[in-house]
């Protein structure tokens, strides 16, 4: 289901989300070809979520846009929210952070899964049953019969997020933005789940905008990464240029404080490496770089101008990048 | 080599002992006779004061149905919930009482426990009063977003005005305003991005040595378990099929549940490699 030009799944122009008191997000733009994956990672608060609710037109109430939303030849910020609604679950779709709340709590999950198949393929009612059973099955879950006439509270966590998966991917979306998709399971159905999204995504051509903090998923499923930190992208690339040789302070920092097996001291006293300080209040957004009151190498630029995004394959916005490798070897 | 600030303290704080828990399974066909899906199956664990406990299994193996015995809010088919040595659901009115205020909870979703309508000073109130716990209710707020790293601004702001990973240190601090023996975390970090991630988990490893807490972490990231916990048991299908040390289980896994953890972690590297699914 791919649209006829060679035109980019979507296209985010200066997008702007704010509520007239506070901006979350501020100028971000990024393109995602036809087929193609982007991660999206970031501190908490960044404004991650507050861009792909944007795309999707379900800011919360008193939140707006500017700039522009291209996706299959309309720009999704000026859609009336009917024309929006329409596209939702068909053009593009989203899973959700939060599986318990965008659930429905009183309605069988079963029925949930159906009516999504039924409102965007026009199929009965039967037919979408067994559609919903099948995609149940093909996301591993067990006892898929007795689940559809489970109530959300009924079931894992883990349960909730993979069924959140299955009705995002039944009407073969061009786009599938993927919101933290899964925080909530094990590890080893994390793979599972990841796996199946990776195989669902290729086989119906769709792009992917995957939202996470977790590094090792974006390595293993998206070709370019955004980094995101107070509302803009402050670092973007291809993977793994980004991850082996980051310009970035703050893309640095998030790489060291991964844990890993091999780092940590056996008598409980080893600390994690941790990025000091927290991500900025949006009503009390430093001047300059917005990492700067953070930032090991924050100088009095960095404090009052604020660095733009510039670089050719990689693009970081910072006054003070970190040196490549072979910059160093050849000082 | 035993690090806990109190070696000497060997007696479990919180115990369970050969729970048992089953929840009837929805029938697809009116007239097919009622199954039932045993999620806990004759569980032991065991908490102690200064110490971290780890809770690992897949998705549906049972691992928040047996936070909610070890909090109380559910009642076990059989078997026994014991705090400091006396059962929970058999003791006295004021043993209860104890027990509900000794042990906390910080959930996986702080979107969905704290409620949207109270302002976050109001919510961190509420469980002094609902225990009905007396003193000087201000400063111990005061303390306690201290002791979590927020400012007292965070009071008079909503749940909506936050983040995922904001809010998960106000569930925190929450948790921690009736002066808990034991913290109960369920997944409390796999919503938070990794920099604030290696804060709140040096948080938590802080708070049970300084206030000597009892911490039961559940998590699926292996790595943030070993990180945080001395201790670590192994779900799987409601039953617990290993315990160990974090380090020697992982590197050594014998339950075939443990392996499949092991086998399933992620990282930067494998991924960039393109054999993460291989
Ligand atoms: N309804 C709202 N009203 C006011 N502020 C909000 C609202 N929703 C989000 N925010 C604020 O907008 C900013 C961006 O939030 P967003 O949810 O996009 O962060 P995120 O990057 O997705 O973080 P996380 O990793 O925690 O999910 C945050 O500072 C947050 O406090
Ligand atoms: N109220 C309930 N009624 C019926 N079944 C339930 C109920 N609560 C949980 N279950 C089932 O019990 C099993 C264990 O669920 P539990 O939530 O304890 O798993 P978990 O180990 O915490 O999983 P996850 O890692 O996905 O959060 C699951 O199969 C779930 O579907
Ligand atoms: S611009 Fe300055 S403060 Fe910002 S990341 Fe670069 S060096 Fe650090
Ligand atoms: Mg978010
Ligand atoms: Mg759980």
């Amino acid at each position: 289901m791919t649209s006829s030009s060679g035109a980019p799944a979507i296209e985010v122009r200066d997008l702007v989300v704010t509520n007239g008191e506070v901006t979350a997000v501020r100028g971000v733009s990024f393109s995602i070809p036809q087929g193609g994956r982007m991660g999206l990672v970031g501190e908490s608060g960044s404004g991650k979520s507050m861009t792909a609710l944007a795309l999707m037109g379900l800011l919360p109430m008193g939140w707006s846009t500017r700039g522009e939303v291209l996706h299959d030849g309309v720009d999704l910020a000026k859609l009336s929210d009917k024309a929006l609604s329409s596209r939702r679950g068909r053009t593009l779709s989203m899973v959700f952070q939060d599986p318990l709340s965008s659930l429905n709590p009183v309605r069988r999950v079963g029925d949930q899964i159906s009516w999504v198949i039924r409102h965007h393929t026009g199929v009965d009612k039967r037919t979408a049953e067994h559609q919903a059973i099948a995609m149940m099955t093909q996301m591993t879950l067990p006892r898929p019969e007795s689940l559809m006439r489970a109530y959300p509270h009924e079931i894992s966590g883990g349960q909730r997020q993979r069924i959140m998966i299955a009705m995002a991917l039944a009407c073969y979306p061009q786009l599938i933005i993927a919101d933290e998709p899964t925080t909530a399971l094990d590890v080893t159905v994390q793979k599972q789940v990841l796996r199946l999204l990776n195989a669902a995504v290729s086989e119906r051509g769709s792009a992917l905008l995957m939202i996470t903090h977790d590094l090792p998923i974006i390595a293993a499923m998206c070709d370019t990464v955004a980094v995101m930190y107070a509302g803009r992208i402050v670092e973007m690339g291809p993977v793994r240029q980004v991850f082996r040789h980051p310009r970035h302070h703050y893309t640095r920092g998030l790489l060291d404080s991964q844990p890993t097996m091999d780092n940590f001291a056996l008598d409980g006293t080893s600390r994690l490496v941790s990025i000091p300080g927290m991500v900025p209040p949006l009503h009390a957004l430093p001047d300059g770089c917005g990492f700067n009151p953070r930032c090991p190498a924050a100088s009095d630029r960095c404090r009052t101008i604020m660095p733009e995004l510039t670089g050719d394959t990689l693009k970081s916005a910072c006054w003070h990048p970190i040196a490549r490798v072979d910059e160093v070897a050849a000082q | 080599m035993n690090v806990s600030p109190f070696p000497g303290d060997s007696r479990p704080l919180l115990e369970v002992r050969q729970l048992n828990h089953a929840y009837p399974l929805r029938r697809h066909k009116l007239f097919e006779p009622r199954s039932v899906l045993k999620v806990l199956q004759g569980v032991d664990f065991a908490v102690r004061r200064g110490e971290a406990v780890g809770l690992v299994g897949e998705s549906g193996s049972g691992k928040t149905t047996l936070s909610r015995m070890l909090t109380g809010v559910e009642k076990p088919h059989d078997g026994h919930v014991l705090y400091d040595g006396s059962d929970v659901w058999s003791g006295t009115p004021e043993q209860r009482q104890l027990f509900r205020r000794s042990v906390q909870v910080v959930l996986q979703n702080p979107r969905s426990s704290l409620d949207p309508r109270m302002r976050v000073g109001t919510s961190l109130l509420e469980p002094l009063r609902s225990l009905k716990i007396e003193g000087d209710h201000a400063a111990r707020v005061l303390e306690v977003l201290d002791q979590v790293g927020l400012t007292k601004s965070a009071m008079e702001r909503f749940p909506h005005e936050f983040s995922g990973g904001q809010l998960q240190r106000i569930a925190i601090a929450r948790a921690l305003m009736p002066g808990p023996k034991v913290l109960i975390a369920d997944e409390p970090v796999s919503a938070l991005d990794v920099s604030i991630q290696a804060q709140v988990l040096n948080l938590l490893k802080d708070l049970v040595r300084d206030l000597g807490l009892g911490l039961v972490f559940i998590a699926h990231d292996l790595s943030v378990v070993t990180y945080t916990t001395s201790k670590v048991y192994v779900m799987s299908s409601g039953k617990i099929v290993e315990v160990g040390k974090p380090l020697d289980l992982f590197r050594a896994p014998k339950a075939e549940a443990t392996q499949n953890l092991v086998a399933a972690i992620l990282t930067v590297e494998l991924g960039l490699s393109g054999k993460a699914f291989a």
